[in-house]
């Protein structure tokens, strides 16, 4: 193991380091707990240039009671559950079935279409923005969910299939071959040996989606407009300036907007990072 | 090709799907994602080639100019602005490396609560970038942020740093190396994971320690962790939008415009519909990229010949 492990260093180097550990993660977190302060805070706070001594009161209910009773924040939470939810199914389905064709199949351009899904992950927004803008609103689908679900299933299916393709690979391919000398039909093969055991990584792409696309404000501001399409990361930037240096409602709605994806990380946190730090280690 | 190569026992009897099984199938599991791919992100890429030759304003009629998009583009301060913005987006980004290293090196113990302090160090790259965004964008306020505070308490005057056209690109580059240190961090916990025991045992006993036993023993163990951060620590990089969308809006003077902002800035904002000219602007950025991206799959390539 390295660094060598804290137990076999002297007794006081231990303490430096135990007591090291929270004072690093406090300075670590710092600017997060900043925000978690301001949204427990009065307005008069603010008002009175007290933004960084203890709060005047405990505003803890009255602030998110703003943000969810009185403002547009619960529909565009909604908004961002019905695109991301749509999107990490459809992004799933689609690259486990891709996956499964590049990970079992021998053909000569399995290599090439492989490329073309990895490569086509890397590509910067921009060079896409102005055709799918385009294309979105020759559909009709403009400033609605189904637009933005659409293309981000197709575009997370490039970082999908790589991930999916390259766990397929790591099967044992002898369960495969026995199915086929059991006559199994192809597509069985697929649903009843392949899916069952591809479970983990389902799992971990599902969650990794979910924070993804949730987390995505760039397709969000250049396909919708307005609290009719629009999920919480657009939303948060018409929640603040119609609540402009009000702080206390502009943290807390931060905070609410960026619940989910925190809560998904914690419940399946060992996804999570499997998903994360796929290859990491030969 | 690989069709089956059974010998023709019942030829007659089998239907051509059947007789084509082996070989159709895996067409038949792409059809669906090749179709959504080639539609959402390989065509368009192309189109936008196309587009970048013409004047549109996205509505009425495109008018084809040739390169002159390209043309303006040399001459166009802002432009050049953005392209010295990327590279030090793209230099500076990368600090994400070692610091998720020494990071990671800093949690690798097995002292009671390490998970938990595992998971919080992680926690900010689960934040959307729009909130890490306002969170600095808070934390940098010329009066009221903490940053000022701070120095404050040292003596020194109020900063403004997202107000300074010379640091408000640090400012906003340090807030998006926060969440990606978090990224490489976890990275390399994942590495330090599977290193070797016997090696640095071996090395122990010859002696090394410190950074000798690190940089010969463990970094070099470390590398299909440290490619991956690499990669996406450059993407990142190269994606930069969010945070500057949100802090400054390109602001101040527009001198934290990189070029992802500046495209959509012409093609999408306030100031003109220019389809065209953003169109050239995403191209570049798109060829800056394509450096990158041809490295990374020849290094993915090598690595399936050696593989399998």
């Amino acid at each position: 193991m390295f660094p060598r492990p804290i137990q076999q260093a002297s007794a006081p180097a231990q303490t430096a380091y135990k007591t090291m550990l929270p004072i690093a993660l406090i300075l670590w977190l710092l600017p997060l707990i900043a925000v978690a302060v301001f949204s427990i805070k009065p307005a008069s706070d603010f008002t009175q240039g007290n933004y960084w001594g203890v709060p005047g009161s405990f505003e803890l209910f009255n602030n998110y009671g703003q943000v969810f009773f009185n403002s547009d924040m619960p529909r565009y939470m909604l908004n961002s559950v019905l695109i991301t939810v749509p999107t990490v199914i459809g992004a799933v389905a689609l690259s486990a079935m891709a996956g499964f064709a590049l990970g079992v199949y021998k053909f000569r351009s399995n290599i090439w279409v492989f490329f073309m899904f990895v490569a086509g992950n890397f590509v910067p927004f921009q060079i896409l923005m102005v055709p799918v803008r385009d294309l979105t609103l020759d559909l009709g689908l403009y400033n609605t969910k189904t637009g933005l679900v659409l293309f981000h299933i197709a575009f997370q299916t490039g970082f999908c299939t790589l991930f999916m393709r390259n766990f397929i690979r790591a099967l044992p391919f002898p369960l495969i071959e026995a199915a086929r000398v059991e006559g199994v039909a192809e597509w069985r093969i697929f649903w009843y040996v392949v899916l069952p055991l591809m479970k983990p990584a389902l799992a971990a792409l599902a969650v990794l989606i979910f924070t993804f696309i949730w987390n995505d404000y760039f397709w969000a501001i250049v396909l919708t407009q307005g609290p009719d399409a629009q999920p919480v990361t657009a939303g948060i930037t018409s929640f603040n300036a119609q609540y402009r240096a009000a702080y206390h409602l502009m943290s807390a709605g931060s905070i609410v907007a960026a619940l989910p994806p925190v809560l998904m990380f914690f419940l399946m946190q060992k996804h999570f990072i499997a998903g994360l730090t796929l290859g990491a280690v030969k | 090709m690989t069709t089956a190569t059974l010998p023709d026992t019942d030829p007659p009897k089998r239907g051509w799907y059947k007789r084509n099984e082996i070989a159709v199938t895996p067409w038949l599991f792409l059809a669906p994602a090749i179709l959504f791919f080639a539609v959402y992100v390989i065509i368009p890429i192309f189109q936008s080639f196309s587009i970048s030759l013409y004047d549109w304003d996205g509505l009425g009629q495109a008018e084809y100019i040739g390169l002159a998009n390209y043309q303006e583009l040399m001459n166009d301060r802002a432009f050049e602005v953005s392209l010295w913005n990327n590279l030090k987006w793209l230099v500076c980004y990368l600090l994400a490396i070692p610091a998720g290293l020494f990071i990671a090196l800093f949690l690798n113990q097995t002292v009671t609560g390490i998970r938990i302090y595992k998971s919080l160090f992680f926690f900010p790259f689960v934040l959307s970038q729009v909130v890490v965004g306002l969170v600095f964008a808070w934390f940098y306020l010329p009066n009221e942020g903490l940053l000022s505070a701070i120095v404050g308490w040292f003596g020194f005057g109020p900063v403004n740093v997202l107000g300074d056209p010379s640091w408000a690109t640090y400012g906003i580059i340090l807030a998006g190396l926060w969440p990606q240190t978090a990224y490489c961090m976890i990275l390399y916990l994942t590495g330090l994971n599977a290193v070797d025991p016997e090696q640095v045992e071996a090395a122990r006993l010859d002696g090394a320690k410190g950074w000798k036993m690190l940089w010969y023993v463990i970094i070099p163990q470390l590398k299909p962790a440290t490619f991956i951060a690499f990669v996406v620590t450059i993407i990142g990089a190269l994606r930069s939008f969010d945070l500057i969308s949100i802090m400054t809006n390109g602001g101040p003077f527009g001198q934290t415009r990189v070029l992802s902002f500046y495209m959509f800035e012409k093609a999408l904002s306030e100031y003109g519909f220019r389809m065209g000219y953003g169109a050239a602007i995403a191209v570049v950025l798109f060829l800056i990229m394509l450096v990158f991206i041809a490295y990374f799959l020849w290094s993915m390539y090598r690595e399936e010949q050696g593989g399998r």
